[in-house]
């Protein structure tokens, strides 16, 4: 197995010419969950979506590497078969192509040709997450993510990250809009990929995920910039007093928001 | 308006090989007749796409002769040799038909002007397709050097697809193809044709099929085009509907040359139905226009139209949607969607559907929609490892699915995913 280790020195990027994210530092290794917490339009989202190369997302400085590799220079692609995995805020909708052929399609593109897995296994372990995550069969014969609600979707993404096995998994506000039953199923596939050979990032707004997912790290996002790092004890002081705090005692100057 | 065409034959050449092939004296009339008509008559109406520079006439007439079945014939057909049907530059290499004994006639044009000529004179460019339409539909009748007839008698319900592979293996070849599907009353068939031709030599290949589905008769009709880069098509299907009669249309314009295609419906009986379901993919350089009309004459009639394109390349690709209600075609009801999916930026694609009402009593409506691939859908299966290949692979095998799922005829299907796979490799 590799190592998983992401590590993330001065990114600064950009959106339409306007700096977002304005010198990120930040390490994950195998084993470890961080959490990226911070008030809305901060660049947490532009964090996940950078490094996994959103088209307009621009990265004007830094260095990103997994494993010793440049992140940065590999296309979207090259990054997922590196081993990373964003599930996204807003997964796109692909019609006429079933939750099934692309799941089989994806965990294919990262093995060799004439290596594909067979069809028993991958129907076998499908049905096993499915099941795990308490999805109903059907949903792999759906369109991918079309008509999906909210929390199916968030489920999905989960399945997707269970099926393929990154050894970096982002996830961008998998809370959203989620209900406390679907928040714990969400956790529960995420719990169940902790392992020496897996890092996670976890980029919410609020501590609730935090209950169920505990993480190692906690940091605070503002202005484009982690300005605060601790434990988990960080988060529970961020849900008892907001972050008004933080500002007081950095004696930080929040812009307006710019992102939703 | 008349033109110089410059053909290599005149009356005389086209009286003396059809007098050589035994046709009756009535098609030596209709042949010079059209072929006298031709230069008078303008090209196909096309919209936004110039086809007066397309050379539909260059290719000679005289094809070679070839025997036997290909390899790339016998994957096609599969095991199959029955109900089937094959030319090779427009000559029969292979006719098996263990339904004749049932009364069903599926053999050449030229064997059924010699054998079933009442039949072809009924039905050849009287009530389907005129000879006067169009410069090209008068050339086929005029140098005609292939064709089918399908005859199933009242009556029959044929539950085996009758299949049939044309090619063109010739450079600088032409094939003039008529086909004349006829569907008795009360009857039942499923007729399957794939035309073929190799290689980017100009070459010429000139369809006319006239389909008549008479009173309370059923038709799945499928067509597979996979005419090479060299080809330049014209292709004319037609359909003639009687009271309460169906016609389904299922159609993968594969050409990858430039091709100009009409599938025309009319919907003669009251209560006749039709559905037209066609997708295609376009590459290359290539330019295609598709005209796909549904006419409403009988009351109660249903036309159906459903297009998915994808373009590729610097690919050109015109829909054309019609439905036409005419007076009269009360209760009548014609739907039809149009949707195109440019891969490229230098593809260019365009759909216009057009609604012609001449009736008050009727139900219609219509939707279009030409767009280019979402990057964002590219990205997020290319986060999940697809390279972006794959990744439009997906977008597109998806944007077709709606209409490949829906098409009546599994084979079809199963070679035009194979085929479409091929094109957006």
């Amino acid at each position: 197995m590799t190592a998983s280790h992401l590590k993330i020195e001065d990114l600064h990027v950009a959106i339409e010419g306007k700096e977002i994210l304005k010198g990120v530092n930040l390490e994950i290794k195998g084993g470890e969950i961080h959490a990226v917490m911070g008030p809305n339009g901060t660049g947490k989202s532009t964090l996940a979506s950078a490094l996994m190369g959103h088209p307009t997302y621009e990265v004007t400085s830094g260095k990103v590497t997994i494993n010793g590799e440049d992140v940065l220079d590999m296309e979207v692609d090259e990054r997922a078969q590196a081993g990373m995995f964003l599930a996204m805020q807003y997964p796109s909708e692909i019609s006429g192509v079933t939750n099934a052929d692309f799941l089989r399609s994806a965990i294919n593109s990262r093995r060799e040709e004439g290596d594909e897995i067979s069809l028993m296994k991958f129907i076998r372990e499908l049905d096993s997450q499915m099941n795990f995550l308490e999805m109903p069969g059907e949903m792999a014969h759906r369109y991918l993510n079309e008509g999906f609600s909210g929390g199916e979707k968030k489920r999905n993404e989960i399945l997707q990250m269970m099926m393929l096995k990154p050894s970096i998994a982002i996830l961008d506000e998998i809370d959203s809009g989620l209900d406390i039953d679907a928040l714990k199923v969400v956790a529960k596939g995420v719990n169940d990929m902790r392992s020496p050979e897996f890092g996670c990032l976890i980029i919410t707004h609020y501590q609730r995920l935090l209950n169920y997912i505990e993480p190692d790290f906690v940091h605070i996002m503002m202005n484009g910039k982690i300005v605060l790092s601790g434990g988990k004890e960080l988060a529970h002081r961020l849900e008892a007093e907001g972050y008004e705090w933080v500002k007081t005692e950095l004696g930080i100057e929040t812009e307006e928001p710019t992102e939703a | 308006m008349t033109v110089e065409l410059n053909l290599a034959v005149n009356r005389d050449a086209v009286a003396e090989r059809a007098t050589r092939l035994g046709e009756p004296a009535w098609m030596i009339t209709k042949r010079q007749d059209a072929l006298d008509l031709a230069p008078t008559l303008a090209l196909p109406k096309v919209e936004k796409i110039k086809i007066d520079g397309w050379n539909f006439t260059e290719g000679s007439t005289e094809l070679e002769n070839v025997t036997g079945l290909t390899a790339d014939i016998e994957t096609l057909v599969g095991e199959n040799r029955d109900h089937l049907l094959v030319t090779r530059n427009g000559q029969v290499v292979h006719a098996q038909n263990s339904e004749a004994a049932n009364g069903v006639i599926f053999t050449t044009l030229e064997d059924a002007l010699k054998n079933h000529a009442d039949l072809v004179e009924k039905y050849f460019m009287t009530e389907g397709i005129q000879v006067n339409e169009d410069r090209l539909a008068a050339l086929n009748a005029a140098l005609m050097n292939g064709g089918t007839f399908l005859y199933v008698p009242k009556g029959l319900k044929l539950t085996v697809p009758m299949q049939a592979i044309y090619t063109l293996e010739q450079e600088h070849g032409a094939l003039y193809h008529h086909g004349i599907i006829v569907a008795d009353k009360d009857s039942e068939l499923t007729y399957i044709e794939n035309f073929v031709s190799y290689g980017d030599a100009p070459h010429n290949v000139n369809v006319v099929t006239e389909v008549f589905v008479e009173d309370n008769a059923k038709v799945l009709f499928g067509g597979v085009d996979t005419l090479a880069k060299g080809a330049v098509t014209y292709m004319n299907r037609r359909g003639v509907v009687k009271q309460g009669g169906k016609l389904e249309w299922a159609l993968g314009h594969m050409n990858d040359g430039h091709t100009v295609t009409d599938t025309k419906t009319h919907l003669v009986g009251n209560d006749a139905f039709s559905d037209t379901k066609a997708v295609t993919v376009g590459r290359g350089d290539q330019k295609q226009n598709f005209n796909v009309r549904t006419d409403h004459f009988g009351k109660g009639t249903e036309g159906f139209i459903l297009i998915h394109g994808v373009m590729k390349d610097s690919a050109t690709s015109i829909f054309n949607g019609t439905s036409m209600i005419h007076h009269g075609a009360s209760k009548s009801n014609g739907v039809q969607t149009e949707r195109v999916l440019m891969l490229s930026e230098k593809a260019r694609g365009d759909a216009n559907p057009i609604l012609l009402i001449d009736e008050d009593d009727v139900m219609a409506g219509h939707a279009a929609s030409v767009g280019r691939v979402d990057e964002l859908q590219l990205y997020y299966l290319m986060s999940r490892g697809l390279s972006r290949k794959e990744a439009e692979r997906l977008v597109v095998h998806g944007f077709l699915q709606p209409v490949v799922s829906e098409l009546a005829i599994d084979s079809v299907k199963e070679r035009l995913i194979q085929v479409i796979e091929g094109k957006v490799k």
